[in-house]
C-alpha cells in the first residue's frame, strides 16, 4: 500500500515538474498596445531614451518604451513587428529590406592612456595592433612596453563597426585581446593602464583618456561632420514599412532641430541639412 | 478528522518541497533544450576542444574557457585552501573563546559581501597592484585567483572547523595522554581524522569558485585565448555567458546555453564528489 502511494506521489511530482517546465519554457513576449516600442542597439539606446523622455513630456498620454538587445535583435524585432521601431548602430545588410532613417553619426575613437606619448596612428597601424602584428609600443614610436589590447565582446555593435571599418575582411581582432562589455569599462581600464589601447564611442571620450589622431586627423566631432575622420558609424531607426501615427511623430521629433540639439549635447553628430 | 489533518499537512509540505525541486528541473530542462541543439550541430568534441570562439563567424570552441576556469579555480584553491584550513585549525584548537567569538562572525560577514563588491574592489585595488608589482595588464589569472581565493575562505573555514570540532574527544585526549605535543596531536591525529570533512570543504570551495561570475568578469580580462602565464587575461565558462548574453541572439545565444550545460555538468560532478567524500566514513 505505502509503496503504491509512494509511486503515485513520485509520478505526480514528475508530471507536475514537467508540466511547469513546458509552460515556462514556451515563453511568450507580450507588447503594449499604447505607445511606441523601440528596441535594439545599446549604443543608440541611451540617446533614444533621452529623446523619448522629452517626447513624452511634449505629448502627454503617449509613451515611448525603449529596450536594448543589440542591433541585430532590434532589426529582427522591427521585422517581426515585436517592436514598432528598431535601433541599429550599423548599416542594414542587403537581405534586411526595411524602411530606415539615419538619425545621427557616431564617431569611434581609438583611445590610449594620457601618459602614452603616442598620439597619432594610421589606420593600418591600428589594424596591426588589433591583429596582434604590432605588439610593442616601441614599434609605434612610444616607450618600449607590450601593448595591452582591449576590445569589446562578440555581438557588440561597437565591435562589429570597428571590425568593418578597421579590420576589413582579411584581419581579425586577436583572441588575446582583453574583452570588456561596455564602453565605460574599456575607458576605465585604458585610464588606469599606461600600456593599453581601446576603442569607444566618440561621445564618451573624456579627460581620463586620450583619443589618438587617425592618419593625422583629430578625433573630434567637426572632423566627422566634414568627412575627414573615417571612423564613424550611422545610427539608424528602422521599421517594417514607412511608419505612421505616433511612431512617425516620434521620428519627426528625433529629426527636428530640438531632437538634433539634444543628441548634439550628448556628444552625437546629427546629420546636417534639412 | 485528525487523520485528514495529518494527511493534509503532509501534502502541503510535499508541495512546498516540490517547488524547490521544480526550480532545478525547470532550469535544467531550459538549459538543455536551448543548448543541446547547438552542441549536436557543432559536435561535442569540436565544441569542447575547439580553440576558436567567434560566434559571429560560426566558430564555437570553448576549450580556452575551460582552461580559464580550471586555472583560475586552481589558483583560488592554492591561495584560499591553505589559509582556510590553517584558520579553521586556529579557530578549533588555539583561539581563546573571546577571539573565536570575534573571528567567526567576521568570517560569516566575508561570505555575506556581494560578489560584485569583491569584483569592484579587485578592479580598483588588486588589478593596479598586480600590474605595478608583476607587470602585464593587471587583469589576469593571478588577480582572479586572489579574489576567488578570498571568496572561498568562508566555505572552507566553516566546514573544516565543524569537521574538526565534530571529532570524538577521545582522539585528542588519547594522543595527548600518549605524550604527544599539541601540534603533533593536530597534524598526526586530528587532521587525518577530519580528512573527509576537510576534503569536502575544499571541494565545495572549488565549486563556489567555478560558479562565480560577477567578481571575475571584472578582473579577469575575458580574453578568449589559452593563457601562457598567470599574468595573462583569461575567460572562464561563467564569464563567457555573463559578458556576451546582452547581445546574443540565435545560435550565439544557444552557444551560451551550451556553455551553461558544460558548467552545469562540471558543478554536478564536483558536488556529487563532495557528497561521496563526506558519506564515506
Amino acid at each position: 500500500m505505502t509503496a503504491c502511494k509512494h509511486k503515485k506521489m513520485t509520478l505526480a511530482a514528475v508530471a507536475l515538474v514537467l508540466a511547469l517546465s513546458v509552460c515556462l519554457t514556451a515563453s511568450c513576449s507580450g507588447r503594449s498596445d499604447s505607445g511606441v516600442v523601440v528596441a535594439g542597439s545599446t549604443s543608440v539606446q541611451p540617446y533614444i531614451e533621452l529623446l523619448a523622455e522629452e517626447f513624452a513630456i511634449q505629448h502627454p498620454g503617449n509613451s515611448v518604451d525603449v529596450q536594448g538587445g543589440g542591433s541585430s535583435a532590434g532589426i529582427t524585432a522591427a521585422e517581426t513587428g515585436a517592436a514598432d521601431l528598431g535601433m541599429s548602430s550599423r548599416d542594414l545588410k542587403e537581405d534586411e529590406r526595411l524602411w530606415s532613417v539615419v538619425i545621427a553619426k557616431d564617431g569611434l575613437a581609438v583611445i590610449v592612456n594620457p601618459k602614452n606619448p603616442v598620439s597619432d596612428l594610421s589606420l593600418e597601424q591600428v589594424c596591426g595592433i588589433y591583429a596582434a602584428e604590432i605588439t610593442n609600443w616601441s614599434q609605434l614610436g612610444g616607450t618600449p612596453a607590450k601593448i595591452h589590447v582591449i576590445a569589446r565582446e562578440e555581438g557588440s555593435g561597437t565591435r562589429s563597426a570597428f571590425e568593418d571599418l578597421v579590420m576589413g575582411d582579411s584581419f581579425r581582432i586577436t583572441p588575446k585581446a582583453i574583452v570588456q562589455n561596455s564602453n565605460g569599462a574599456v575607458r576605465q581600464i585604458v585610464a588606469g593602464d599606461p600600456d593599453s589601447v581601446g576603442f569607444i564611442s566618440l561621445g564618451l571620450v573624456d579627460q581620463t583618456v586620450k583619443a589618438v589622431k587617425l592618419n593625422g586627423v583629430a578625433a573630434v566631432r567637426e572632423n566627422v561632420l566634414e568627412g575627414n575622420y573615417s571612423l564613424y558609424r550611422p545610427f539608424l531607426l528602422v521599421a517594417k514599412a514607412k511608419p505612421e501615427g505616433l511612431s512617425m511623430q516620434f521620428i519627426d521629433f528625433v529629426l527636428s532641430p530640438e531632437g538634433k540639439k539634444l543628441m548634439m549635447d550628448e556628444g552625437l553628430i546629427p546629420l546636417q541639412g534639412d | 478528522m485528525k487523520k485528514f489533518k495529518e494527511r493534509l499537512s503532509g501534502r502541503i509540505f510535499f508541495t512546498l518541497a516540490l517547488s524547490s525541486i521544480s526550480a532545478l528541473a525547470l532550469i535544467t530542462v531550459f538549459i538543455i533544450s536551448q543548448g543541446a541543439p547547438l552542441i549536436a550541430e557543432v559536435g561535442i568534441i569540436k565544441f569542447i576542444f575547439g580553440m576558436e570562439w567567434a560566434p559571429s563567424r560560426g566558430e564555437f570552441g570553448i576549450f580556452p574557457m575551460i582552461i580559464g576556469s580550471v586555472t583560475v579555480t586552481l589558483g583560488a584553491a592554492v591561495i584560499g585552501v591553505p589559509v582556510g584550513i590553517c584558520c579553521s585549525v586556529f579557530l578549533a584548537e588555539f583561539a581563546p573563546p573571546a577571539m573565536s567569538n570575534l573571528f567567526r562572525p567576521a568570517i560569516q560577514l566575508l561570505a555575506g559581501i556581494p560578489s560584485v563588491v569583491y569584483g569592484f574592489w579587485g578592479l580598483l585595488f588588486v588589478v593596479p597592484a598586480v600590474r605595478n608589482l608583476f607587470g602585464g595588464p593587471g587583469l589576469s589569472i593571478l588577480t582572479g585567483s586572489i579574489i576567488l581565493g578570498i571568496m572561498i575562505l568562508p566555505t572552507v573555514i566553516s566546514i573544516s572547523e565543524v569537521s574538526i570540532l565534530a571529532l570524538p574527544r577521545q582522539y585528542k585526549e588519547g594522543a595527548l595522554a600518549l605524550g604527544m605535543t599539541h601540534w603533533q596531536t593536530i597534524y598526526a591525529v586530528m587532521l587525518p581524522a577530519a580528512k573527509s570533512g576537510i576534503v569536502a570543504a575544499v571541494i565545495l570551495g572549488i565549486g563556489r569558485a567555478v560558479g562565480e561570475t560577477m567578481a571575475v568578469i571584472m578582473v579577469l580580462g575575458n580574453a578568449v585565448a589559452v593563457p601562457e602565464s598567470i599574468l595573462d587575461p583569461v575567460r572562464t565558462l561563467t564569464t563567457n555567458i555573463g559578458i556576451e548574453m546582452g547581445y546574443a541572439s540565435g545560435e550565439h545565444q544557444q552557444a551560451l546555453f551550451a556553455t551553461g550545460i558544460v558548467l552545469f555538468v562540471a558543478i554536478m560532478i564536483l558536488n556529487s564528489f563532495a557528497q561521496y567524500v563526506t558519506r564515506r566514513k
